[in-house]
């Protein structure tokens, strides 16, 4: 799985950083920066979690080839 | 469940209705007062039963839209169709005094009323200064700022209090002054505004005269950081809009006005309500004591369990919007009510039982969609710390009174305890 973040939505709400901060963490701005846009195990579980929580839509998930 | 004959629902096409002729509302006037903390009002539950959405009339006179489910609430916060700006014809304000209506429709547009590209603009300008990372260096000030008056507390030959009094009002408020840069020579001034601001029982003339000698003295707190500039959030906004040209005082001062006035009595109404939610779950408390890593998930499910912001969460619809069979007109009223949506049993297994080890954090008592609380992660840091530290130093806290005998805002906006005796 890959994480898309897009950047023009974001209201920086910092829900994704409080799921998963090996992930998720923000711009001095605010808004969201991805610490690596392929989570695995539990960090990909939580990932997702994160997408379903971001209230602005700005999180998705993409499932690539080769996933499990 | 009972038949509800007068409520108009749309989750069979037989009842589907539309638009404003639709007038068969139920009896009861939305939003329906709470019993007491721990019972949400059967009407909500009535509506879901049929369809998540139903045309209601509020106590307002006026009618509306009430959403109670989850799914959908979130998705109509999402929806730009729908917008904020209270003032809007139809913007369903719940207060049933046309003093204070008038006061929410008259302040100048805050970001909370604003929609779209202005929104987004406005909120982007302020985002930074409550991201998780900033928030997280205030933790160790906040922490004094609760000792301080668990201190003051405990000095109390009496050992009982007020807790709003003691805690609950004063904390919130303390932060908003470090957060926003009010000297601390003026807190004392400062809080002396915003008790009676808040209070529910101060006259809407006199919260008039409140809310403006409060502006004022932002207004001239804001003169003073233009000339003598200091490293808060007022301090860094004034900076910046300085450096670009684009100063603009009324604005700053009905933002800390927002920030105030949106921060200070949700974050006291939560930590009273839930000192009141833990007191009565002791063998969930007494696990919260024991370990201060339960204590975060704990307070998702206070927030998520009491929502208190029910119905803060109003739009108008901007155009005619399909809802499943439901069509929403042009300029109705929509109340998304976050009370219902946590409590929808599709989305929360048993709403009704606080569960403190529930770890549902897709609750929508900070709001879905652009609006989404901005100080949310401050409000969780604060009631974390509250929590953990009145209940580690205070360890034999009770309630002072039955809980039919504390004085819960039944009709209030915000929903929380006036008063709440406890003793130790
Ligand atoms: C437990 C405490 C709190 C609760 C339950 C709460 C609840 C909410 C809700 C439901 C909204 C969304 C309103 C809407 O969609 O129209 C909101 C927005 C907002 N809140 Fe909070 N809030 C809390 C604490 C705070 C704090 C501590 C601050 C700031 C210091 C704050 C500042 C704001 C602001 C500025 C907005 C408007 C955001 C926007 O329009 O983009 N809130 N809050
Ligand atoms: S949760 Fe969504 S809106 Fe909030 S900071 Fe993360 S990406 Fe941005």
């Amino acid at each position: 799985m890959r994480i898309d973040a897009n950047t023009d939505v974001c209201i920086g709400a910092g829900q994704c950083v409080l799921t998963d901060p090996t992930v998720f963490d923000q711009h001095d701005d605010g808004i969201v920066m991805l610490i690596t846009k392929h989570p695995e195990g539990e960090a990909a579980h939580r990932a997702r979690e994160a997408v379903e929580l971001c209230p602005s839509g700005a999180l998705s998930v993409i499932e690539e080839p080769g996933d499990s | 469940m009972p038949e509800t004959a007068s409520i108009t629902t749309t989750g069979t096409a037989s009842t589907a209705t539309t638009g404003a002729a639709s007038g068969k509302v139920t009896d009861a006037e939305f939003p329906v007062a709470r019993g007491c903390p721990f019972s949400t009002p059967a009407e909500y539950e009535q509506i879901r039963e049929h369809s998540p959405i139903a045309k209601v009339r509020l106590t307002t006179g006026r009618e509306a839209w009430w959403i109670a489910g989850h799914e959908l609430g979130r998705a109509v916060l999402a929806d730009r169709r729908f917008s904020s700006d209270r003032r809007r014809d139809n913007f369903p304000f719940v207060s049933t005094d046309p003093e204070t209506r008038k006061q929410l429709q008259d302040q100048p547009t805050s970001m909370l009323g604003m929609d779209g590209a202005e929104h987004a603009q406005t909120r982007r300008a302020l985002m930074g200064e409550f991201t998780v990372r900033r928030m997280a260096g205030l933790r160790p000030r906040i922490q004094q700022i609760v000792d301080q008056h668990i201190d003051e507390m405990l000095s109390s030959e009496q050992r009982s209090a007020d807790l709003v009094e003691a805690l609950s009002l004063p904390v919130p408020s303390l932060v908003i002054c470090e957060l926003l840069g009010v000297p601390y020579a003026d807190h004392d001034f400062f809080q002396g505004l915003t008790g009676p601001l808040l209070r529910h029982t101060t006259p809407p003339e006199a919260r008039g005269r409140i809310q403006e000698e409060l502006n004022t003295y932002l207004g001239t707190l804001i003169d003073r950081k233009l000339t003598d500039p200091t490293d808060d959030l007022l301090g860094r906004q004034i900076a910046k809009q300085h450096a670009a040209g684009t100063f603009d005082r009324t604005s700053l001062v009905s933002m800390a006005f927002l920030l105030l006035v949106a921060g200070h009595e949700t974050t006291a109404n939560m930590i009273s309500l839930g000192v009141v939610g833990l007191l009565q779950h002791p063998d969930q408390l007494a696990m919260i004591k024991n370990d201060p890593e339960k204590t975060p998930p704990a307070v998702e499910e206070l927030l998520r369990y009491f929502t208190i912001a029910d119905t803060v969460t109003a739009r108008v619809a901007t155009e005619d919007v399909q809802l499943g069979d439901t069509t929403i007109n042009a300029g109705d009223g929509v109340v998304i009510s976050g009370l219902a949506a946590d409590h929808d049993p599709t989305v929360f297994t048993d709403p009704d039982r606080i569960d403190l080890e529930r770890g549902a954090r897709h609750h929508v008592a900070f709001g879905f969609g652009p609006h989404q609380c901005i100080g949310q992660t401050l409000a969780r840091m604060e009631l974390q710390i509250v929590f953990d530290t009145l209940f580690r130093r205070i360890p034999t806290l009770r309630l002072a009174a039955p809980l039919d005998d504390i004085p819960f805002k039944s009709d209030a906006f915000v929903y929380g305890a006036e008063k709440l005796p406890v003793a130790w």
